[in-house]
């Protein structure tokens, strides 16, 4: 055995060796695996298509080719520490681990590298706070804007008064689950709400008690952060209770066909938030399909175009590439370092036009991140599932959710990670005024500055 | 020719009772340490630590405490994660309510801690033995991850209930926190390892292991000749919650950096410690070293073959993966229900008599 365990760490070690800097990298920290892979998958297969598309389309971005390393997190933290480490060396320019406890493990190690870390609606929700969490960005929406959009929704319905009402949060009994707690504690108390909080264990095919106990206390609403296998049941428990689903309003995670289809008919009218677009009737398909999906290069099993998480991967790597797009042109260089795919991503703006131009119209909403805030505005539209027609109707415009509470919450916990952590807060002030500005206007200032400077000293000597 | 007693005179009491009795052995011995503490933290680099041997060495603890329990004492037990998680939490507070103190004091009285709870939950070994216990050890499983979800103490009221670890340093190094550096944190644990299994080594072969074994071969032949089944039960249960205890801290603080308790000390990983401990071999330290090294290195040797130099789909791979770790776990098992250990004795048996067989 001894001579075998020999071979292996020699084998461990011929492999664990391959460094290659010559592509722009993209780690994709996907899993096919698991009681999560039913919305790993089409996630993962959007994420590395638009890649494909971009390698095929234009030939990378700006000239250098894009390079996409898949490893198999199966929604494990252990797993997605050892799939950090190998990718990183291979010069990995941006992390999206797809889950909040490996992003919670990345958070730390992302600010040491200088790995920057985009964890889009998802991940440690008071990273928004770019003066505190440098290196990470959670645009364009994260779970407190989840929480008050669904706030916002029932208020809409309701005419602005749910004092009263109960809504029931059901709950993955982990750090994604409890991330919206605290904002809708919050929201209860300014709108007079109450909140029942039903925790489900990982992986969540065991909701029995939690449903029966809905049927038993028949709250108004009933909102659920689920994530995987999760989800379905949950639609499944409450169709089987007879919970009516128009009254039942999942966060992002818990809106793709994965969730809905299983349970047929009876999931009609369920809704779930989106910060982005559904379907497949966006120009950028025509070029997948030319580019990518008609030369049979389509990753995975290439059935997932148009739904919910593929078109959300997509977008995930959409905004990846127009950060690498602006931080090539912040730098000058196109073989861009991690470091200046921070730069890139802090500086990020997303209008109309730009999403016209990628053949993405009307997808999402337009946005700008900057130092103070890496968590975009946080707008949130209400989809419906149509189960007749099997499909997510948009039933709700892109709206602002309640930043007043979420703004407050987001300095206290980000504040108090600073001071567990012994992080200095940046000052935005002056590194924002710098990233803004193009290289002509820097040279123009220095200039003036020079000047100044000259007509100081003239001064002096003239005194 | 080389490994034999044949030459290797004794003189005294001490030496003929020393742990490697013969030359060849105690000289390998000698050279893995030298190898383990002078060559290894040279050459690494953050994946080897990271990915391949701090998961290896804090397991390889987990494992030899798990044997204590299992292996030497006889008392199946499917706590362990709930253990490690006692260890993780303690280590956490005494990280955040002691910010001065330093971070192997930390991790040992962390160890303490679950020492005493695994006490607690090992009382009722003395009334139930077997697959009972294993139910019983169950449910200190679930109370435990149940507990530190539910009582937001634990995790400091943070909104997430993950817990963090802060930067801790050991004269001077950097051990825990997101800016170590690999030989830094292997050295802390290699030395926690190594420091362990000697004691471990050392306690199982005198009175006390004895006891454990006596109780594990018959408990009632066993109190006949003297034995106190109350105190080996529970030495048993106390010094093997303490090994996994420091198991626990380990994982959380240097390993991982951020925990959380349902998805990494859920039942899963009392399930792949008792894996480590039955492959590797039940009732052997080496036993617990090669069954950690099984359980850890194989998925990601096996991982990097697939997917790195044969180019296969990822999720393919892992599904391959699973199944091969599986069938390699059955085969194990029938062909030698003793584990690693026992092979590692067979080929030392055959290299006694090399090359003159008969």
């Amino acid at each position: 055995m001894k001579l075998k365990t020999l071979t292996a760490m020699a084998l461990v070690a011929a492999m664990g060796t391959t460094p290659a800097f010559a592509d722009l990298v993209f780690p994709s920290l996907s899993y096919r695996t698991g009681p999560y892979a039913a919305n790993g998958i089409p996630f993962a297969d959007g994420y590395e298509d638009y890649f494909k598309l971009i390698n095929a389309r234009d030939g990378g971005i700006g000239g250098e080719a894009v390079k996409v390393i898949e490893c198999e997190t199966g929604y494990n933290t252990e797993k997605g520490v050892e799939c950090y480490e190998s990718t990183k060396g291979e010069g990995a320019l941006v992390y999206q681990p797809l889950s909040t406890g490996i992003t919670y493990q990345l958070i730390p190690k992302s600010a040491a590298d200088g790995i920057p870390l985009h964890t889009m609606g998802y991940g440690r929700t008071s990273a928004a706070n770019g003066k505190i969490f440098n290196t990470v960005f959670n645009y364009p929406a994260n779970y407190w804007n989840g929480a008050s959009a669904v706030v916002n929704h029932l208020l809409a319905e309701n005419d602005g008064d749910i004092k009263g009402k109960t809504l029931a949060l059901v709950y993955h009994n982990s750090a994604y689950g409890k991330e919206p707690i605290r904002t809708l504690e919050e929201l209860s108390k300014k709108h007079g709400f109450k909140l029942d909080l039903l925790p489900v264990d990982h992986p969540g095919q065991e909701q029995k008690s939690q449903w029966l106990q809905i049927r038993r206390t028949k709250p108004d609403y009933v909102t659920m952060w689920g994530w995987g296998v999760m989800n379905a049941t949950a639609i499944q428990e409450a169709a089987n209770i007879r919970y009516p689903m128009e009254n039942f309003i999942g966060v992002w995670w818990s809106g793709s066909e994965n969730d809905v289809k299983p349970v047929g008919a009876k999931a009609d009218g369920y809704k779930a938030l989106n910060f982005h677009g559904v379907g497949d009737d966006f120009p950028i398909y025509d070029d997948l399909e030319k580019h990518v999906y008609s030369k049979g290069n389509a990753t995975g099993a290439g059935d997932q175009k148009g739904t919910v998480l593929y078109n959300r991967g997509m977008y995930a790597a959409m905004l990846a590439v127009e950060a690498v797009k602006k931080a090539q042109e912040i730098h000058g260089v196109a073989d861009i370092t991690p470091q200046q795919m921070r730069d890139g991503m802090e500086a990020l703006e997303i209008t109309e036009a730009t999403m016209k131009e990628l053949g993405l119209p009307n997808f999402g909403p337009s946005f700008k991140v900057s130092c103070e805030n890496h968590g975009g505005p946080g707008l949130a539209s209400v989809n419906q599932w149509d189960a007749k027609a099997g499909k997510w109707n948009q039933i709700s415009d892109y709206s602002e959710t309640d930043m007043d509470v979420i703004g407050g919450l987001i300095d206290e916990d980000s504040s108090a990670y600073a001071k567990e952590n012994s992080v200095a807060m940046r000052d935005c002030a002056s590194s924002s005024m710098v990233a803004k500005m193009s290289r002509e206007e820097i040279a123009a200032e220095l200039k003036a500055i020079n000047a100044r400077i000259q007509e100081l000293m003239k001064a002096a000597e003239a005194l | 020719m080389l490994y034999r007693e044949v030459g290797d005179f004794k003189t005294t009491y001490r030496s003929d009772g020393q742990t490697f009795p013969i030359a060849f052995d105690r000289w390998r011995y000698y050279i893995v340490l030298l190898v383990a503490f002078c060559v290894v933290p040279f050459i690494i680099n953050d994946y080897w630590t990271n990915a391949v041997l701090l998961p290896f060495l804090i397991y390889a603890i987990a494992a030899i405490g798990l044997n204590i329990l299992t292996g030497y004492c006889g008392q199946v037990s499917l706590g362990t994660g709930g253990f490690m998680a006692v260890g993780a939490y303690s280590c956490y507070k005494l990280m955040t309510g002691f910010p001065d103190l330093n971070i192997l004091f930390c991790v040992l009285l962390s160890g303490l801690i679950t020492a005493l709870v695994g006490m607690l939950f090992g009382l009722p070994s003395l009334r139930i033995k077997g697959f009972y216990l294993a139910v019983a050890t169950l449910a200190a499983q679930f109370f435990l991850v149940w507990l530190f979800n539910k009582v937001a103490w634990f995790y400091n009221y943070s909104a997430s209930g993950q817990i963090n670890a802060p930067e801790r340093t050991l004269l001077g190094y950097k051990i825990t926190g997101a800016e170590t550096s690999a030989p830094v944190t292997y050295l802390f644990c290699l030395v926690l390892v190594v420091f362990l299994a000697i004691i471990a080594r050392n306690l199982t072969r005198g009175h006390l292991g004895r006891s454990w074994m006596a109780i594990r071969d018959m408990d009632i032949a066993a109190e006949i000749i003297g034995v106190n089944p109350l105190k080996a039960k529970l030495t048993a249960f106390g010094i093997s919650s303490f090994y996994i205890g420091v198991a626990g801290a380990l994982l959380f603080a240097v390993y991982l950096g951020a925990v959380e308790v349902g998805e990494v000390f859920g039942i899963q990983k009392s399930f792949l410690v008792l894996f480590m401990v039955i492959i590797g071999g039940l009732g052997s330290i080496f036993g617990s070293f090669a069954g950690a090294a099984f359980m850890v290195l194989l998925p990601v040797l096996l991982k990097n073959v697939l997917v790195g130099s044969l180019g296969w789909p990822t999720d393919i791979a892992t599904h391959l993966e699973f199944a091969i770790v599986g069938l390699l776990i059955v085969v194990f098992l029938i062909l030698e229900p003793h584990g690693l250990a026992q092979l590692w004795r067979i080929i030392k048996e055959k290299l006694r008599l090399w090359p003159f067989p008969h």
